[in-house]
């Protein structure tokens, strides 16, 4: 196995192991915190596809986390109350089958990230950042301002929504169910950048140019790789949304875009597992530093900043000792 | 009249964003460097004001003070972090930049603890004034005439003075003036203070009206951006157009939204859609500004 693939191997036991231990030592909460990191992770993995791979920084994935975190609010509160969601055209329920919440929240996530995509790719460099910024922006005051599921008090329903033939609120089984798809992503991730579409993707971030020249069209690739990614994104907002039976706005605010971009930054950019490290360190760091001080943002501040500074290749490339990929 | 008064607000609005735009904007044409810590710089300067009022009882030494607060801040994380960024790409910028508005929001909440200040206006700017029949208040005429006062200000010194063109020189060749004997380093901590010094400025400004509060630059901090990527990044003629647009086109659909969607549709409806609507109306004009032009209305540079 290449060094990378230890790594990777390396990383996803930790997170397995650990999380095993600690459903036997009977440490619920550590389990639970676990998978709070399997979501971000995934959510980490989302981003990582469209700006690792890809070089499209987008500061806008809150969006994608937080319309996945809606919608699986709004269709698990109308399945409780019973009232459907729409009767025109057709009556449209609420639903609390986790497996036909998944394919709506990526299908809403997928078409948002269509449209947003189509405008912002018009732009590039710092354009694109601000751009995808300013429209996560304007879905979140968006949520504010609806009162509808809640506004700014956010949307609560208190049963988490169900998986066929598993006990959802059994902590490691809810575990396994997020860790799964993290693995699948990661495995879907790791096929299509083998895979022509990823080769053409991580060529015209490399050379624009030279991209051009052999024929490829660029922003097709693009606005499909950014549509993906938002779809994965939109999942872990689901999953985000069911882990606390609870969304707001804040799952919509640009501190989680920068929270996103920071499991990925802190992991390593372009790497496989680099999402998985970050969000790991973000987690284990949030519950550590949270018990030593309640000013622990800014401890956070200081080892992003030493890490961007010092180790630009993030946790993975300080494990796997390569050079960083973007 | 309502529609004048409405007009008065959106133009004092736009004036502050454009003091936090023109940094932004001063920062990011010279340097290349995008700065989340911006909406710091503005809440330090909103705190040193806020601190040094209460300290004095002297609302002018603390716009003084939120002045020079914000750009010896500005100064000082130039010289430790920012100057190490300039040769890395937008990542590591957008990353650093993050990381120091935890760091400063942080350390503002330790010092100044969570609870908002709040300032109160001297007798001479507290007043009214009597526009023609709208009585109007003094305090953001006040505002309107320094924003105007500041934007000939930086018309002057980057088109009247030695500095100026050093300034567009190093946007256009950093190389090049640097060979020529210009020392680049101290010109870039030079203009990041200035860009700091206004940020701080317009923090005193808005803390003054609303209140003091960790966090306060956030918001403000995503409009600016909105504000130079109407106007085109690099471009202070740019960055005050679209600062007055982002102005106007906010107050006005606040205020004219409500009373337009009530014509077609029932009351209560009416408001909650133009209360949502009025929020998002930034963005889409920004969306639209973009489709028309990718580069903002003044931009050159892709």
């Amino acid at each position: 196995m290449s060094r990378a693939g230890t790594v990777n191997a390396a990383l996803l036991a930790v997170l397995i192991g650990g999380a095993i231990a600690a459903h036997l030592a009977g440490e619920l909460f550590v389990v639970t915190l676990a998978t709070k990191a399997a979501i971000f992770a995934l959510a980490g993995v989302g981003l990582n596809f469209a700006l690792g791979y890809g070089g499209l920084i987008s500061f806008g994935h809150a969006a994608f986390f937080g319309l996945g975190g809606y919608v699986t609010g709004i269709l698990a509160s109308h399945a409780m109350s019973g009232e459907p969601l729409t009767t025109l055209p057709y009556t449209m329920n609420g639903t609390n089958e986790m497996l036909a919440i998944w394919p709506m929240a990526m299908l809403v996530c997928g078409l948002a990230a269509l449209a947003i995509g189509a405008l912002s790719l018009r732009t590039s460099g710092v354009y694109f950042i601000m751009v995808t910024l300013a429209f996560a922006q304007m879905i979140y005051w968006f949520a504010v301002g609806w009162p509808r599921y809640g506004g700014e008090d956010g949307l609560s329903f208190y049963v988490r929504n169900v998986f066929p033939g598993v006990n959802s609120m059994q902590p490691l089984t809810w575990f396994a169910i997020c860790t799964g798809l993290l693995l699948l992503a990661l495995v879907f991730t790791a096929t299509v950048m083998r895979a022509r579409f990823g080769l053409a993707l991580q060529a015209a971030r490399r050379n624009p140019q030279r991209t051009v020249a052999v024929g490829i069209r660029p922003f097709g690739i693009r606005l499909t790789a950014f549509v993906l990614s938002a779809m994965i994104t939109g999942l872990a907002g689901s999953l985000y949304a069911d882990l606390n039976r609870f969304v707001s706005p804040a799952m919509l605010n640009w501190h989680m875009s920068g929270e996103i971009m920071v499991f990925v930054i802190l992991g390593g950019v372009g790497r496989l597992t680099g999402p998985v490290a970050g969000a790991m360190l973000f987690v284990a760091m949030e519950h550590l530093l949270g018990g030593v001080s309640e000013y622990w943002p800014a401890l956070l501040g200081l080892v992003l900043l030493g890490i961007v500074l010092f180790a630009p290749g993030g946790i993975v490339g300080i494990l796997t000792g390569g050079r960083r990929r973007v | 009249m309502l529609i004048f008064e409405q007009f008065l607000n959106g133009l004092q609005y736009g004036m502050t964003l454009f003091l936090m735009a023109a940094g932004l904007t001063l920062v990011f044409g010279v340097m290349g460097l995008i700065n989340l810590a911006h909406g710091s710089l503005y809440m330090i300067g909103a705190f040193a004001c806020a601190a040094v009022a209460q300290a004095t009882g002297s609302f002018w030494l603390g716009v003084g003070a939120s002045l020079a607060a914000a750009a010896a801040a500005g100064a000082l994380i130039e010289l430790a972090v920012i100057r190490r960024l300039y040769h890395r790409d937008h990542l590591d910028q957008v990353l650093a930049t993050f990381a120091l508005i935890l760091i400063a929001s942080e350390g503002t909440r330790w010092v100044f603890g969570s609870f908002p200040l709040y300032l109160s206006l001297p007798p001479s700017l507290s007043g009214t004034v009597s526009l023609g029949g709208l009585v109007y208040p003094s305090f953001r005429l006040a505002v309107i005439g320094l924003g105007l006062a500041i934007a000939v200000f930086l018309f002057w010194l980057m088109r009247g003075t030695r500095l100026g063109i050093r300034i567009r020189a190093g946007e256009a060749d950093r190389e090049m003036i640097g060979a020529l004997g210009v020392d680049i380093r101290s010109l870039y901590t030079v203009v990041f203070a200035l860009g700091a010094g206004l940020a701080g400025l317009a923090g005193a400004l808005v803390g003054a009206v609303q209140s003091v509060q960790v966090g306060m630059g956030e918001p403000v901090l995503i409009l600016a951006f909105v504000v130079i990527v109407i106007g085109g990044i690099g471009s202070i003629g740019g960055a005050l157009a679209g600062a007055l647009l982002v102005g106007m086109t906010d107050t006005l659909g606040r205020a004219l939204l409500p009373a337009a969607l009530a014509t077609i549709m029932p009351q209560a409806s009416a408001t909650a859609v133009a209360a949502s609507l009025a929020s998002m109306l930034v963005y889409i004009l920004m969306a639209a500004v973009l489709v028309w032009r990718p580069t903002g209305l003044f931009g050159v540079r892709g």
